[in-house]
């Protein structure tokens, strides 16, 4: 048989029906009797409701936060000192806090019928001064948006250390303003919901395409007063997440309030317009970073100030502070030096809340760090890969707590640089670049490097103390009467081919065929508790979930299969899918069909537990297994037009044992398209009144396939020694670095004439200016 | 976003389209839909009724008229930049034709339905005013032409009446050794474009034409400049002055549409 185990590229299972489009998503489900749901949104930034206005002939027909009776606001706390969590109606009470915030929900038989009643709704608000931009939200006369605050702070993190020594020691000093504009993280299907009650079952189902079923479930439990056993939560296909379905929505808790109420099934399906300007951002970081530095290249220390405009509300279950509260801890990243402090400030703005995205707060730490680097390298006149080298955690520190406590547990980051500085050959690169190109373009080369925390479990989230604490992750294994496994797993996919990898463990463990197993994931009414698929952890987590549930039923196995051989159990073995014996084998069919169909022809010590069970997983130390990369590449710069060319873009990850390498390859490259648009395409602007200003796809400009680069990966496999088979989370890690290190090569290419940039996306405009305000500065 | 409640009617003929033109105000006319489509959808129009022109033979014709090649309105892009129609441009047509947007909104979008549009940003208002075209327009009493450059009356905005309907487009037909340059810049593949330069030199019959598009309302027509005519490079410090000239005083726009013209004369001349 074809080994189909780890390490081995199998093809996804679940492309057959995605490329044919058969996949079901919330969008393909229809009942009888649906109606569907439009919402009214708040036309302003920060407002007071003094009315809403409802003709009379549309009663039954629309409800507002008045009419939703029992409901609780939504409520993320953390457990960190000094937080503030905000209380979001599900339908705004008393006030607006963004555009697009849910006023009302209208139904009506079609989408476009329950669009008409909204436009009749008028809300009668009373408009306040809005906080529209993060640092202005901290001074002490801005606009309050949750008056019991005080501030506009939902927390202020720190890492508390003493700079003195490095600034003291420093030959050289370079300070930079950073910034990473607001975006949206739009998948390919937007977010939906179906509702219906059941009453037979007396019990809401709630069809929604989300990362984390299982913390739907309990958010909504909380906020409708529901006991658990009385929801059921079923993510169908869900067409990619990146953390916007990694929250519990406003728009499920008035559905399942209106299936509930109404006795028919409601739908509501978010439309691009609603994903671009009213729903949950990402990314919006400022810093004010500073570097110290020797002559000769020693990083000495690192100070900063960040401030993550967190939007309106905090949201459920990551809360306001995860975004914010990651930033100081990440920062030092892969390198090692003496002295750090770090102040975050997470500010509420009257924009809308913002959500964990892909590489969660390191794509902006990446950038600050990174462009703080090659600022310092180029201040000392160093290659810029030289002077990381210089700093880099060496190999023979591993495992390595760095100065911001994080536990890096295995790695060679050198020669991760070094094989990506050799694979672009910069060295070649930097001969072209002399020369320029033909077309008068320049070229610059750049270089980032991250590493990513991922399945970090227990103790990471208690001392962040968020309404979501992963504990042990479970996975449950059936073997079928005919030897085939269902296996039920409770994280979702939203594209990271579960149905794909999940069946290779099974495949490692006890030689099923890939095609034989079925993964039943996500449903609340059939897996096990998970807090879902976030943090690139659901590869290490389940995966070492189901090797240990596979392994618990293979001495049960054994006894069986010993039997039918006709053997003493201590003369078999488990190999290839079958019981073996010297010279003679019974398969996993064979036992399975024992076990259920014949049951005459079991021994007496057969397990009564049978072929199933459930068993839980955690790491040997919770705190994380780190991926690593470096990105490297070469672009173009088009100083006339400020237009970009990737040239050549370079990859070189480790993220421990790949289970499914090409499946891994896939998630770096839509990674890399993510971080892509972070550099140089994705922004959502906002006027000075809190509007934003893309409302479609042709102002919000994601990169399509002529924009990513057909970039090179190589990978180095060092194994987790946390985690079961040396996994490590990968999922993230792609869309971390590419900001960076565009946005390096980019200022690499603007160094002679004296232009920075240090704000992404590098857009023409952004781009001219610099090279404009270089040559005003450099004429004055 | 779904639309409004509209209602829709598909003649057959010319005149039963104007007809309902006439007699109900606020109609809107649908050709490829590339860009009505969305507009109804985010419910920026509320049309009582939409017609639909494209089941009208003549709109999708292309005949030959001597100095000029005709255009039906509904004859789409992929059309032209498959070859499908007629060309008297050299291929300069289906040149441009090939460089709007995608495929798939090519193979649908028209280019009545893009001049008619008036999005400034639009390949074909600025490509045919480079050209010299003439719009051919008709009501239920008369049909007119209206030189391309008076078409648009503002962003979104045309000189096409309420009762009224473009009905085709007039491309002169070029010179043997005319040539043309064409330069796009766009953020993204099949993006509207930020901005666009053309440039159309034709000595045997006197045109020395840049055009720059991708403005704040008309394109920008440069006539007679001196290095088209000259056969060299462009003073780039001119240009600027002549867009300045033109009411263009942000130094980002100036600079890239500049440079969009720069590279088209480059183009043409090269």
């Amino acid at each position: 048989m074809q080994k189909q185990g780890i390490g081995k590229s199998v093809p996804r299972k679940e492309d057959d029906r995605y490329l044919r489009g058969k996949g079901q998503f919330v969008g393909d489900i229809r009942l009888d009797g649906m109606v569907e749901a439009a919402f009214v949104r708040s036309p302003l930034a920060h407002a007071r409701i003094k009315a809403i206005d409802i003709p009379e002939r549309l009663r039954g027909q629309v409800y507002t936060m008045d009419d939703l009776e029992g409901v609780k606001p939504i409520v993320a706390s953390s457990a960190l000192p000094g937080y503030k969590p905000s209380r979001q109606w599900p339908l705004a009470r008393g006030k607006v806090r963004q555009v697009g915030e849910l006023i009302a929900v209208c139904i009506a038989p079609t989408r476009a019928q329950a669009e008409d009643i909204a436009a009749e709704i008028e809300v009668d608000l009373e408009e306040l001064p809005a906080v529209v931009d993060m640092l202005k939200g901290r001074q002490p006369d801005a606009p309050l948006l949750h008056e019991e605050f005080g501030d506009n702070l939902y927390l202020v993190s720190s890492v508390a250390g003493d700079i003195a020594p490095a600034a003291k020691r420093a030959d050289v000093t370079v300070t930079r303003e950073i910034r990473t504009a607001r975006q949206c993280m739009a998948p390919m299907e937007g977010r939906g919901v179906v509702a219906e009650w059941h009453e037979r079952l007396g019990q809401l189902t709630l069809w929604t395409s989300t990362q984390m079923p299982h913390i739907v479930r309990n958010g909504l439990c909380d906020v409708l007063g529901l006991e658990q056993r009385q929801v059921r939560v079923v993510p169908p296909d869900v067409g990619g997440g990146f953390g916007y379905k990694g929250i519990l929505l406003p728009e499920e808790i008035c559905l399942g309030w209106l299936a509930m109420h109404l006795g028919k099934p409601v739908r509501w399906l978010e439309d691009r317009r609603e994903h671009l300007t009213a729903n949950a951002n990402c990314r919006e970081h400022h810093y004010v970073i500073t570097g110290y530095a020797t002559r000769d290249g020693k990083l000495l220390g690192v100070e900063a100030e960040a401030s993550v405009d967190s939007g309106a509300y905090s949201i459920y279950p990551f809360s306001a502070c995860l975004e914010a509260g990651q930033v100081a801890t990440n920062l030092p990243a892969v390198y090692d030096f003496e002295s750090y402090r770090a102040d975050a400030y997470a500010v509420a703005t009257n924009k809308p809340p913002i959500l964990p995205y892909r590489g969660v707060a390191r794509t902006g730490v990446c950038f600050a760090i990174e462009l703080l680097v090659d600022a310092l390298a180029r201040e000392i006149g160093m290659e810029p890969h030289e002077f990381r080298q210089r700093n880099l955690v060496r190999p023979e520190q591993m495992p390595f707590e760095n100065i911001a406590k994080k536990y890096l547990d295995s790695g060679d980051y050198p020669t991760c640089l070094e094989k990506a500085v050799k694979s672009l050959d910069i060295e070649t690169w930097r001969k072209r670049q002399k020369e320029g190109l033909p077309d008068g373009r320049r070229i610059g080369i750049g270089v980032a490097m991250y590493c990513e925390q991922a399945a970090h479990g227990t103790s990471v989230y208690a001392a962040w103390g968020v309404p979501m604490i992963p504990g042990f992750e479970q996975a449950g294994v059936r073997i079928t009467p005919d030897g085939g496994v269902e296996l039920r797993v409770g994280s979702h996919s939203h594209g990271q081919s579960h149905e794909t990898t999940f069946a290779q463990i099974v495949n490692e463990m006890l030689g099923v065929p890939v095609d034989r197993v079925n993964l039943v994931h996500g449903d609340t009414e059939y897996t096990p508790y998970s807090t879902g698929t976030w943090g690139s952890r659901v590869m290490v987590m389940a995966g070492g979930a189901i090797a240990a549930a596979c392994e618990e039923l293979i001495p049960r196995i054994l006894v069986i299969g010993a039997h039918l051989l006709q053997v003493p159990v201590g003369k078999v073995r488990f190999e290839d899918g079958a019981v073996v014996a010297d010279g003679s084998r019974v398969t996993l069919s064979e036992v399975a069909h024992v076990w259920y169909l014949a049951p005459q022809n079991l021994p007496d010590n057969a397990d009564d537990r049978g072929l199933e069970t459930t068993k839980g997983y955690k790491l040997k130390r919770d705190t994380g297994t780190f991926s690593y990369a470096t990105h490297a590449v070469a672009v173009a710069v088009d100083c006339q037009t400020g237009m970009l060319e990737v040239l050549d873009y370079v990859i070189v990850e480790d993220g421990g044992t790949l289970v499914n390498p090409m499946v891994v390859d896939g998630q770096i490259l839509g990674g890399l398209a993510q971080g892509i648009g972070t550099a140089i395409y994705e922004e959502m602007p906002f006027d000075g009144q809190g509007q934003p200003l893309a409302s479609t796809f042709s102002d919000y400009i994601v990169p399509g396939p002529t924009e990513v680069p057909d970039a090179r990966i190589e990978h180095m496999e060092t194994p987790s020694p946390l985690s079961r088979f040396g996994i490590k989370g990968v999922g993230e890690g792609g869309a971390i670095a590419p900001p960076a290190a565009i946005v390096n090569a980019v200022n690499d290419a603007l160094a002679p004439l004296g232009a920075e940039i240090t704000e992404s996306p590098v857009t023409p405009r952004r781009l001219l200016s610099a090279i404009a305000a270089a040559q005003d500065g450099a004429g004055s | 976003m779904k639309p409004a409640r509209f209602d829709y009617m598909a003649p057959s003929t010319l005149s039963e389209a104007l007809g309902l033109l006439e007699s109900v105000p606020g109609a809107k006319v649908i050709a490829g839909g590339q860009s009505l489509g969305p507009m109804l959808n985010l419910r920026l129009v509320q049309p009582q009724l939409i017609v639909d022109i494209s089941r009208i033979p003549e709109m999708s014709a292309v005949e030959d008229d001597g100095d000029c090649t005709v255009y039906g309105a509904c004859v789409t892009h992929a059309a032209i930049e498959d070859g499908r129609a007629a060309d008297g441009t050299g291929g300069v047509l289906a040149r441009v034709a090939s460089g709007i947007a995608y495929r798939a909104v090519r193979t649908r979008g028209t280019i009545g339905g893009s001049l008619a549009h008036a999005d400034p940003a639009a390949d074909w208002l600025s490509a045919l005013t480079a050209l010299g075209a003439e719009i051919t327009a008709a009501d239920g009493k008369q049909e007119r032409r209206i030189p391309i450059e008076a078409l648009m009356t503002g962003v979104f905005e045309t000189a096409i009446g309420s009762a009224e309907l473009l009905t085709g487009v007039r491309v002169p037909k070029l010179s043997a050794n005319a040539r043309f340059g064409y330069y796009k810049i766009c953020r993204k593949t099949g993006e509207f474009a930020e901005a666009i330069g053309v440039a159309l030199q034709d000595p045997e019959r006197g045109r020395y034409r840049g055009v720059v598009g991708a403005t704040e309302g008309s394109p920008i027509v440069l006539d007679d400049l001196p290095s088209l005519k000259a056969g060299t490079e462009a003073d780039p410090g001119e240009l600027r002055e002549r867009l300045k000239g033109h009411g263009m005083d942000d130094p980002y726009e100036i600079q890239l549409h500049a440079v969009a013209l720069e590279r088209a004369i480059q183009e043409a001349l090269a």
